[in-house]
């Protein structure tokens, strides 16, 4: 059995291993990873510093390691931001390993928001720029440092490869490995130059992922992979409503050599492998103290939803006067409301935590997209300083923003407490998706006029839902206002004239509420996109046209909904109750526009038979990977326009496995064509876009095969067969 | 005590008789490849090669298994069609978050050794029971093509 410090290997070297190996080899210092053990308390910066120590680490063998600040989830950041590293520090991308970054905000943290978080499709956004300085100015140490070395000045040199060359001496070389213990001694350079675009040779290539090949011979390492020795394994439930308390256990059909711990919202049972900890969890009779929120259901929920986005909202956004247009005379006028459903995560990795209580803190294991507020929320357990909680991040079995949450740190730890020695709590699948932190259920209520020629001449959105940021802090909305539900409907990309958008909290009482991949744009663009196609065709025009004729003032946006058009074969032919349907979004930075192609049975089944992308995220770092992201992210927004809905009754959630909380299959994924039109504007996000995207072109596309406007998610066959009226 | 043969090796495990092979794999041998996702048989990631068939190994009890060859993905690639599969899957970047690909490259290496030409309805019939929740469809299928394009 291996030690837990050499488990975080993923076919590629361990941090540990990688300092072993290096120092072994040559004996030396190197540049890099000189960090201080618990830099947690250092004054965060007022700006970015680079710190090419803080994240480059050269061995005398030339090998490089990148500790990277964001975290591995499947969309590929390993690779991408060790291509922005690479490329400026002019190294062979062979010789780079990944390594996850210890968890160190004042280090790691966002050049944006000074915290390590991995989400809202941020990652290449916020660190495009200062991951590239960080890399230049590394390669500046190593050309300074061979100019010390040959008494040369250091603008007579130049660098290739992973090494400094004199063309003014014969073409004489130092290898990077060579020049690093020199190189670690001088200050590094602040103020460097980028390389010009025309001499980039990694970033905007697909170059192979780093993460893959431990990944298809099972070597990766997840958090529910650790192993060490003593080793316990932990199963739990928690109380299945919101608020709820353990009333009474019996624990009389207990077998032999479990432990039960038993919590004030929490029973767990601990043994030598899971199969016993579960075994004895089912052994268990649990009575729970429901409290208040035992006596919500879905429809009690929907209906205080429906009641608060009746009422005024806070202002958002307001261009022109949109409710005395709407409230003119004779205005051709359109209301509709559109619904969203609560929604779980489901990562295929259940939730889990690995923790080791001792020395008055804690050492713990786990997959998690925000390594420092891990490291808060474990402490606060333990009542300790964050000093005291040594944590090691694993590779993550996605995290969709299900682990920008930690009350999985929080439990694990609290288990840990009861047990002697380390243990991995793991949640169960249908824990997991009951336990989960839901994307809100939205109400969004509009409105919106045209002219005679068909132009949109008002607009007005009230977006009502659950505020995420409220949840997490525990505080209330500022003057009512949640500005992480708006991304998606404030924009205006049509350039209605008289445009409204307002906010009104519709907070979930027996549900929690998190962060679901696509946060804010989810809901917004659904409900802007469906409405754009209802106004389509109450002005009798095509959708596309229709759209076009008012993208003027968004260029990129006209250009990729222009483009898709053509590469969907937009007007052609299609058998009989099938239909195309379109989405233009522009958010998370980047411009998409999608074609979906669906055809509905007349049983009310729905079949997604192509789909085609054209998408403008400006700069692109590594193109295949953000195909990749966008395929599956429409696919993510398939499987909830199709299949996503989480239900309570009496205050719990009863959704409980794959069966019932369905994902989209291989025999029901369509082929999606994504073309990329790169551009030197600045990099947008890729996670998300794809998302968005799905639901919209999705459902237009069933309106186009069949007349019947859904206005509700997830889509209803018993509408679509004619069952039930929508 | 159970004996296993798993990827041509003997194993002896302390396990009750209705143990889940999975957790016998991950807990007590030590084989962490082999991944947990649904425990009811519905998503996959568990699927082993028992006598070179696809099995969901969260629902298979060690006691019912007798002497029959237990393969994983750690020793899928020392068989041809097994290395062609992780070959394909790494030439198209097939992998996201990778945790269901273990499950994914078993099934579709079953597959290939029961049908070497598949149409898309066998990578249909034969791919359904694996939930890739990143959505790596497209690509699972081409490889699949891909992989037994090689032969």
């Amino acid at each position: 059995m291996s030690s837990p410090a050499d488990t975080s290997e993923t076919g590629a070297l361990s941090r540990r291993t990688f300092l072993k190996v290096s120092t072994a080899a040559g004996g030396g210092l190197m540049l890099g990873f000189h960090v201080p053990a618990f830099a947690q308390d250092a004054p965060k910066p007022t700006k970015y510093v680079l710190n090419p120590n803080a994240f480059i680490a050269i061995a005398p063998d030339g090998k490089v390691a990148f500790q990277i600040p964001q975290e591995e989830m499947g969309q590929g950041v390993y690779t991408s931001l060790s291509q922005l590293l690479a490329d400026e520090l002019d190294v062979d991308f062979a010789n780079v390993t990944p390594l996850p970054a210890p968890p160190v905000d004042a280090l790691y943290g966002s050049p944006r928001s000074h915290r390590m978080s991995t989400g809202g499709s941020t990652s290449i956004r916020s660190f495009y720029t200062a991951l590239r300085q960080v890399g230049a100015s590394g390669r500046a140490m190593m050309v300074a440092a061979a100019a010390q070395q040959w008494k040369v000045d250091p603008a007579t040199l130049r660098t290739e490869n992973g090494q400094v060359i004199d063309d003014a001496h014969g073409g004489r070389k130092l290898s990077y490995g060579e020049l690093a213990p020199r190189a670690a001694k001088l200050p590094a350079p602040q103020d460097v130059t980028l390389k010009a675009d025309k001499d980039l040779k990694l970033i905007g290539k697909s170059v192979k992922r780093l993460d893959t090949p431990g990944k298809v011979n099972g070597k990766a390492q997840y958090g529910i992979d650790v192993r060490m020795d003593g080793l316990k394994i932990a199963a739990l439930a928690a109380s299945p409503v919101v608020g709820g308390k353990v009333a009474h256990v019996d624990a009389s059909k207990l077998p032999q050599g479990v432990q039960l711990v038993q919590l004030e919202d929490i029973v767990a049972v601990v043994g030598t492998h899971y199969w016993a900890a579960k075994k004895g969890l089912d052994s268990l009779t649990i009575r729970w103290d429901d409290g208040e929120n035992g006596k919500y259901d879905s429809a009690r929920m929907w209906h205080e939803i429906r009641e608060t986005s009746a009422k005024d909202g806070v202002l958002a956004k307001e261009e022109g006067d949109a409710k005395k247009a709407l409230a003119a005379k004779d205005t051709d006028k359109l209301d509709v409301a559109y619904e969203l459903p609560f929604l779980s995560h489901a990562p295929m990795e259940p939730q889990n935590f690995t923790v080791h209580v001792k020395d008055g803190g804690c050492e713990m294991w786990g997959g998690s997209q925000v390594q420092t507020s891990a490291v808060a929320a474990a402490a606060k357990a333990l009542n300790t300083a964050p000093e005291k909680i040594n944590f090691h991040n694993q590779m993550l079995g996605g995290g969709f923003g299900r682990r920008l949450d930690t009350d999985m740190v929080t439990k694990s730890v609290r288990i840990a407490e009861k047990v002697d020695g380390p243990v991995k709590v793991i949640w169960s699948r249908e824990e997991d998706i009951r336990q989960d932190m839901y994307r809100p259920a939205y109400r969004n209520v509009m409105s919106a006029s045209l002219d005679r020629n068909g132009k949109i001449t008002a607009w007005t959105h009230r977006i009502a839902g659950g505020a995420v940021s409220v949840r997490m802090s525990g505080k209330p909305l500022k003057g009512g206002l949640d500005r992480g539900s708006l991304e998606g409907a404030t924009e205006n990309n049509y350039g209605v004239p008289n445009f409204r958008v307002e906010y009104i909290e519709t907070p979930p009482k027996a549900l929690n509420v998190g962060y679901w991949r696509g946060v804010a744009p989810n809901n917004n663009v659904f409900a802007t996109e469906s409405l754009m196609d209802e106004l389509a065709l109450k002005a009798g025009k095509d959708p596309v046209a229709f759209r076009l004729a008012q993208l003027d003032g968004t260029p990129r946006l006209k250009a990729v909904v222009q483009m898709v058009a053509q590469r969907s074969n937009w007007g052609g032919a299609l058998p009989k109750r099938a239909g195309r349907g379109i989405c233009a979004q522009f958010c998370f930075g980047t411009y998409i526009a999608t074609v979906c192609e669906a055809e509905v049975a007349d049983n009310g089944e729905v079949k997604i038979r192509q789909v085609h992308a054209v998408i403008d995220p400006g700069r692109v770092v590594n193109p295949d990977t953000l195909m990749a992201q966008v395929q599956g992210g429409l696919m993510f927004g398939f499987t909830a326009a199709l299949y996503g809905d989480i239900t309570v009754k009496d205050g719990r959630v009863q959704q409980r496995n794959f069966n019932d909380y369905r994902i989209m299959r291989m025999n029901e994924a369509p082929p999606i064509d994504v073309h990329i039109i790169a551009s030197h504007e600045a990099p947008g996000g890729i996670g998300e876009p794809g998302c968005t995207a799905g639901p919209p072109s999705l459902v237009n596309a069933i309106a186009a095969a069949t007349g019947i406007r859904l206005r509700k998610l997830p889509i209803d066959r018993d509408i679509l067969a004619g069952r039930k009226i929508a | 005590m159970v004996t296993l043969q798993i990827n041509g090796q003997s194993h002896t495990v302390d396990a009750p008789d209705d143990m889940p092979l999975l957790w016998v794999l991950r807990d007590l041998v030590g084989l962490t490849g082999t991944k947990f996702g649904c425990g009811i048989a519905q998503c996959g990631a568990c699927t082993v090669h028992l006598d070179g068939k696809a099995v969901r190994s969260c629902m298979l009890p060690v006691g019912s298994i007798g002497n029959r060859a237990i393969t994983t993905i750690e020793a899928i690639g020392d068989t041809p069609t097994g290395a062609r599969v992780q070959k394909a899957w790494l030439d198209i970047e097939v992998v996201q978050c990778g945790y269901c690909q273990s499950g994914q490259i078993m099934s579709a290496t079953a597959l290939l050794n029961r049908t070497p030409n598949p149409d898309d309805s066998d990578i249909d019939a034969a791919m359904a029971g694996n939930i890739c929740r990143c959505g790596t469809y497209v690509r699972i299928r081409q490889a699949i093509k891909n992989a037994a394009k090689t032969v």
